[in-house]
């Protein structure tokens, strides 16, 4: 009886109202599954903002901050803020090291050793302000690594040897042992003080002449230790250094 | 289930769930770095033209630090160089970063002067990018930082036409307008940007402009300052110290 009823109730609906309520269902619907789907970003400006703003803040972070370096490379640090380099943060030259300071173990930042590193800043480019530090790569030095001379942690100009020793080590070792031990280079050498900045472009002079020698080594000369020879009948045809070496002169050649 | 509990769950699921997901939304939303306020914040930045000596750290730092793709033509910030010959004649060239690449070192005899001038987004206070994104990708922070959206920009390149100073760019992979965020993650933390951070010559300042005791307030107020194309009035951020007229 009453599932009859029921029949003839919806059979009874008008077909309009029908498709009126369909119409209206679907609507709802629609509307209802959209306002759900849709993220609330999109409908609410704010709160886009606030979520873009909080995506960009979580970014990560790469270069650690020049601060944090001292605290494990003390010496390095300490070293940089007083030279030349005070300015530039470690991650300038040894490049990005968040990373490292996670986990100093897992990454460990570029050391640059290579001769092109340091002419990135310190190229000649005639661009670049009056007074800034630029070389020419091609006649400073070639082949040379910056390092070799100047500590990149603490950039001074390279001091002028004072000594030949600096350079010419060897030369010198051999020399103390000789019979020229207590004989300045530069009785022989003419050294331009030039030579200690730029040692290829500026040389050192060298005896040219038998008579050089003579000065010590003829039997008129008046330095009464060095053994005398007669400079006209001695081997006239050679100069003394193609027979003696001049820094170990007991070692005949 | 009966169609009269479908309904009556229906009723009290949508506004739940609804509520549930903005709740979710609103708690991500809010308060992005504990005890930051950007309402008390203003970024900007300052460059003094005469230290800048073109090495393109600061490029190759900000590639590093914001994904930017290597290739030379996609950048946040870039560094030209002028050259003012003898004729008065002004050529202009983006100072290339890669070693492989020779430097070009301009002919010296032909010069009158030359300089080279850092550029990045100016983050301006009325940015013209905004005004013109079709889908609200793009819009100022409240600490003065014009952002991005990359979920939501359609790569329609309207900001990047917009853009007085050529300062976006599209992003080849994700196919999104791109552009410098004054390293927005970091600055919020109290970093300096990637390119202040490896600056050799402190080239670079950056500061806040509502803090009278910060670097870049105490810069502007030593130095004779301008802001590039001024009379576009978008009120750059980004101040120029010993700026040369030929500059745009």
């Amino acid at each position: 009886m009453c599932g009859a009823n029921k029949k003839s109730f919806w059979r009874n609906i008008p077909d309009q109202i029908i498709r009126l309520a369909v119409v209206t269902v679907l609507l709802v619907g629609g509307a209802g599954a959209i306002y759900i789907l849709l993220p609330a970003s999109l409908t609410s400006t704010k709160l886009h903002r606030e979520l873009t703003v909080t995506a960009e803040t979580e970014k990560p972070i790469r270069f650690a901050g020049s601060t944090l370096c001292g605290d494990c490379h003390q010496i390095e640090y300490e070293k940089k803020i007083v030279g030349y380099h005070k300015s530039l943060s470690c991650e300038t030259c040894h490049g990005a090291a968040a990373a490292h300071v996670d986990d100093p173990m897992a990454a460990t930042p570029f050391v640059p050793r290579e001769r092109e590193v340091c002419p990135v800043c310190h190229e000649y480019d005639p661009s670049r302000p009056t007074g800034f530090p630029q070389i020419n790569p091609t006649i400073h030095n070639p082949l040379q690594s910056c390092a070799n001379c100047h500590n990149p942690h603490d950039p001074v100009p390279p001091t002028t040897p004072q000594e030949c020793s600096a350079c010419h080590a060897g030369i010198m070792r051999t020399k103390s042992v000789s019979s020229h031990a207590l004989i300045a280079c530069t009785t022989c050498h003419k050294v331009p003080e030039q030579h200690k900045i730029f040692p290829r472009i500026v040389r050192a002079t060298k005896p040219e002449s038998r008579d050089f020698c003579g000065t010590c080594h003829s039997q008129g000369s008046s330095e009464r230790s060095a053994p005398k020879i007669d400079l006209s009948r001695h081997e006239e045809r050679y100069v003394c250094w193609q027979c003696h070496y001049p820094h170990l002169p007991a070692e005949r050649l | 289930m009966k169609r009269r509990d479908l309904l009556k769950n229906l009723i009290v699921f949508l506004p739940v769930s609804r509520s549930f997901f903005s709740c979710a939304a609103q708690a991500s939303g809010t308060a992005p770095i504990q005890g930051y306020d950007p309402d008390n914040h203003l970024y900007g930045m300052g460059i003094e033209v005469s230290k800048c000596i073109g090495c393109g750290k600061c490029i190759e730092a900000c590639k590093t630090e914001n994904n930017v793709p290597q290739e030379p033509f996609f950048c946040r910030t870039w560094v030209e160089r002028y050259i003012v010959r003898n004729d008065k004649s002004v050529a202009v060239e983006t100072v290339r970063t890669t070693q492989k690449e020779t430097r070009a070192a301009p002919n010296e005899k032909d010069i009158l002067r030359s300089f080279f001038v850092p550029k990045l987004c100016n983050q301006c206070e009325h940015p013209p990018c905004v005004q013109v994104c079709p889908v609200g990708a793009t819009f100022q922070t409240r600490d003065g930082v014009v952002l991005v959206d990359s979920d939501r920009c359609i790569g329609c390149r309207y900001c990047i036409q917009a853009c007085p100073f050529g300062a976006r760019y599209l992003h080849p992979e994700k196919r999104t307008a791109d552009k410098c965020t004054f390293c927005y993650h970091r600055v919020v933390k109290g970093l300096l940007p990637a390119c202040v951070e490896v600056c050799p010559t402190q080239a670079r300042i950056f500061g806040d402009l509502k803090s009278k005791a910060s670097q870049l307030v105490r810069f502007q107020r030593m130095n004779n300052v301008h802001v590039l194309k001024p009379h576009l009035n978008t009120e750059p951020k980004v101040y120029y110290s010993d700026l040369d007229g030929v500059v745009t």
